[in-house]
């Protein structure tokens, strides 16, 4: 679905990729995980074409990226960041209805297109008429996915979306979002730290360390047959409270 | 729907101000500088061309010196004015030795101007001084001042710029003072008056000789030349209205020095409009019956207000039009931007008595170049609004919006300045405050405008009337930002208002 060749970027003299090789299979669920500034943000970044790479191409769906496509491309996949990074001068509902009402939808297919995605995503149809600044993050993020999946795309890119969120509103998403991916089965890429996250969501998880892919596999490839040390090092370093008990660390 | 209305709103005004038709024949503009004596020199004029019938006679006073008065002569956009023989020879023509009054008559012919007779009086130039001072350190003749060099002088700006002014008397009696400002004419009374200077330049058929008791001192070199009054007139005029013009031409050479500086006294002690006082004297010299049009204070309000207001919306709504695009071209092409934002920036920096000036040679005088001169004003405030406006969008929200997949002109429409809006519309804001306050210079180039009260009244030295200017202008910018604070409801988005 998604295809990294030979990419390499570059920040000034930062290397952002190293000829990184990539292949992210269509209908599952994909986490890119690694430390900060690994690499994992940037990937998603060029896939949507904020950025280009200086080496090497990205395909999508089969097309190699470029200028020629990118607006239609970019209809086919929701973006969710951190923060949510809702147009603060619309309402919930004009968030996520910009596209539809930009292709010229109807009234009508808008409105029950987004009745079914505050079903899908358990967002109160009542708070569509509120500000961003009048709902609480993990609402935030609702209405982010919610935008996101609008035009029904195949490909669902998320950047740390529970980043931000205290632990409750949190694993609670967590639920609600592993059950939106099971039931669309679109190609999710989802980037995080969070080693408990990357193994509840991912069919695959690509583990990335300064640039480069060191291991691509399931979290159980990861735990028992880590590439090298710095694997092992990164699962064990986020503690859990069990551990702690146990006095480990 | 928001952005059109910006966009429609001020065209709208733009639109409705732009007849301005006259047929030659039927209107005469006569144009005076800012001191009494020319103010009623042509308020004879234009009386008397008004009883020969012309019906549109338009009277631009207050214009802002000699070089404004000339260049809107040369460029058509006054018919005649009066001038004085000395500074036509050694101010406008500064550059040409004339040798007799033929030969100026034939150099001004050149520009397609001709001269009148004098009307009678010769008002040159004279150095004063308070009579008590003068008596103490026995000054009678310019002369005797190169013994005084601690004494504070104090001329006119034009009289300390001009070749016939200030340098050239330096230079004639060798004069060792240092201590010598530049300051409008009017208020040199009060400071020599108040002892701020000690001495000052005087016209010698000033009324204020008399009132604050000066010594005029005697120019023993001989230094000042002739300064006859005359009329400067177009030949087209000529051509066109000979009428007016014979009828005009008839108070040549009967205004004596005497009757000149009676009516100065008239207006500026005694307070007597300029218009009542020129009626008398045609009244008394040709025994022309005027009927000299006496303006209402209401109606002299309506008027200036009109003409204010016709300024500002004019200018500021070209600046909205132009400077939105340009900002946002200056956020867009970063490689633009800078040069841009420089260019905008440096026009603000030109003095805006300087920059109305500059706009002489391109667009005479008149509303045009106030309007052009207060459109560059208020460039800057809104072209660097509207750049930081875009600049400050947080990123997150940036990148969310172009990963939509919007056309750069939706994303623009849609997002970027929606949330630009807050800060373009407070930068329209500042520009129209300043510009509201600038345009009262407007009426020193013969826009008319709040600025024209204030610039009789510092003449006459009436606070009455520089407040019927200066109250109206600082109750407009009230309203002015009254309206833009209003106006935010209908530009600035909901959800952006309820914050902060």
């Amino acid at each position: 679905m998604i295809k990294f060749s030979n990419i390499s970027k570059y920040y000034g003299k930062t290397t952002a990729l190293d000829t990184v090789d990539l292949d992210i299979e269509g209908g599952l669920t994909t986490v890119l995980i690694g430390q900060s500034g690994c690499g994992k943000s940037t990937i998603l970044r060029l896939i949507t074409g904020l950025i280009k790479p200086d080496t090497g191409s990205v395909e999508v769906s089969g097309e190699k990226l470029g200028p020629e496509n990118l607006k239609q491309t970019r209809w086919n996949m929701g973006y969710v960041i951190q923060e949510g990074g809702l147009f603060p001068h619309m309402t919930a509902e004009g968030n996520v209805s910009i596209m539809a009402s930009y292709l010229g939808w109807s009234k009508e297919k808008i409105r029950t297109r987004i009745h079914e995605l505050c079903d899908l995503t358990k967002f109160p149809v009542e708070a569509l008429s509120r500000y961003p600044f009048q709902v609480s993050g993990g609402q935030s993020q609702r209405v982010s996915l919610m935008r996101a999946l609008m035009l029904d795309p195949d490909i669902l890119l998320l950047d740390e979306p529970l980043g931000a969120l205290d632990p409750l509103i949190r694993s609670e998403l967590q639920t609600d979002l592993k059950a939106i991916f099971s039931e669309l089965k679109k190609t999710v890429l989802i980037v995080t730290h969070d080693v408990g996250e990357a193994g509840y969501f991912g069919d695959k998880i690509v583990f990335l360390r300064d640039g480069k892919v060191i291991q691509k596999g399931t979290i159980n490839d990861l735990l028992e047959r880590p590439a090298d040390k710095f694997v092992t090092k990164f699962i064990n370093a986020q503690r859990s409270p069990v551990n702690l008990t146990e006095g480990g660390g | 729907m928001r952005t059109f209305l910006f966009i429609l709103i001020p065209l709208i005004f733009v639109c409705t101000g732009c007849s301005d038709n006259q047929s030659p024949g039927n209107h005469v503009i006569v144009g005076s500088k800012k001191f009494t004596e020319s103010v009623v020199l042509a308020e004879i004029v234009s009386q008397l061309a008004r009883e020969s019938g012309v019906e549109d006679v338009e009277h631009r006073q207050d214009l802002g010196g000699t070089r404004v008065l000339w260049s809107a002569l040369v460029r058509g956009d006054i018919d005649i004015y009066p001038e004085y023989t000395g500074t036509i020879r050694e101010e406008i023509l500064a550059d040409r030795n004339i040798s007799s009054n033929d030969e100026l008559k034939s150099i001004l012919s050149g520009y397609g101007i001709e001269m009148s007779s004098p009307l009678g009086f010769d008002n040159t130039y004279a150095i004063g001084m308070k009579e008590e001072l003068a008596e103490k350190l026995g000054i009678n003749k310019i002369s005797d001042l190169i013994d005084h060099p601690e004494l504070k002088f104090g001329f006119n700006n034009e009289f300390m710029d001009r070749n016939d002014g200030w340098r050239g008397l330096q230079r004639a009696y060798g004069l060792p003072q240092k201590n010598v400002t530049g300051l409008d004419h009017d208020l040199a009374y009060l400071g020599v008056e108040s002892g701020d200077i000690d001495v000052m330049d005087l016209y010698t058929t000033d009324a204020e000789i008399k009132y604050h008791n000066l010594r005029v001192l005697e120019d023993d070199l001989n230094y000042f030349p002739e300064y006859m009054a005359v009329l400067l007139y177009r030949k087209d005029f000529a051509v066109q209205s000979p009428d007016a013009l014979n009828e005009i031409l008839t108070i040549e050479g009967k205004i004596s020095a005497k009757e000149m500086i009676d009516m100065n006294t008239d207006v500026k002690i005694e307070g007597k409009s300029s218009a009542e006082v020129a009626s008398r004297l045609l009244q008394d010299k040709l025994s022309i019956d005027t009927n000299p049009v006496k303006e209402t204070f209401l109606g002299r309000l309506y008027r200036n207000t009109i003409q204010h207001l016709f300024l500002v919306l004019v200018s500021l709504s070209a600046a909205i039009l132009i400077s939105i695009p340009l900002g946002i071209a200056a956020f867009r092409y970063k490689s633009i931007g800078s040069a841009v934002l420089g260019v905008v920036g440096i026009i603000q920096t030109i003095p805006s008595l300087a920059l109305l000036v500059f706009m002489i040679p391109f667009f005479g005088i008149g509303t045009v170049p106030a309007i052009v001169a207060l459109f560059l004003y208020s460039l800057l405030p809104i072209v660097r609004n509207t750049y930081s406006g875009l600049q400050d969008i947080p990123n997150d929200v940036r990148e969310s919006a172009e990963v939509l997949g919007l056309s750069s002109l939706a994303l623009l429409r849609l997002i970027e300045l929606p949330l630009a809006s807050r800060s373009i519309l407070s930068g329209i804001k500042t520009s129209a405050v300043i510009n509201v306050g600038t345009a009262t210079l407007g009426a020193l180039i013969g826009a008319g405008g709040y600025g024209q009260p204030i610039l009789t009244g510092i003449r006459l030295d009436n606070m009455g009337l520089i407040l019927e200017g200066a109250v109206p202008a600082a109750i407009l910018a009230l309203v002015v930002q009254g309206f833009f604070d209003l106006s935010e409801r209908v530009f600035i988005p909901a959800g952006l208002r309820s914050k902060n």
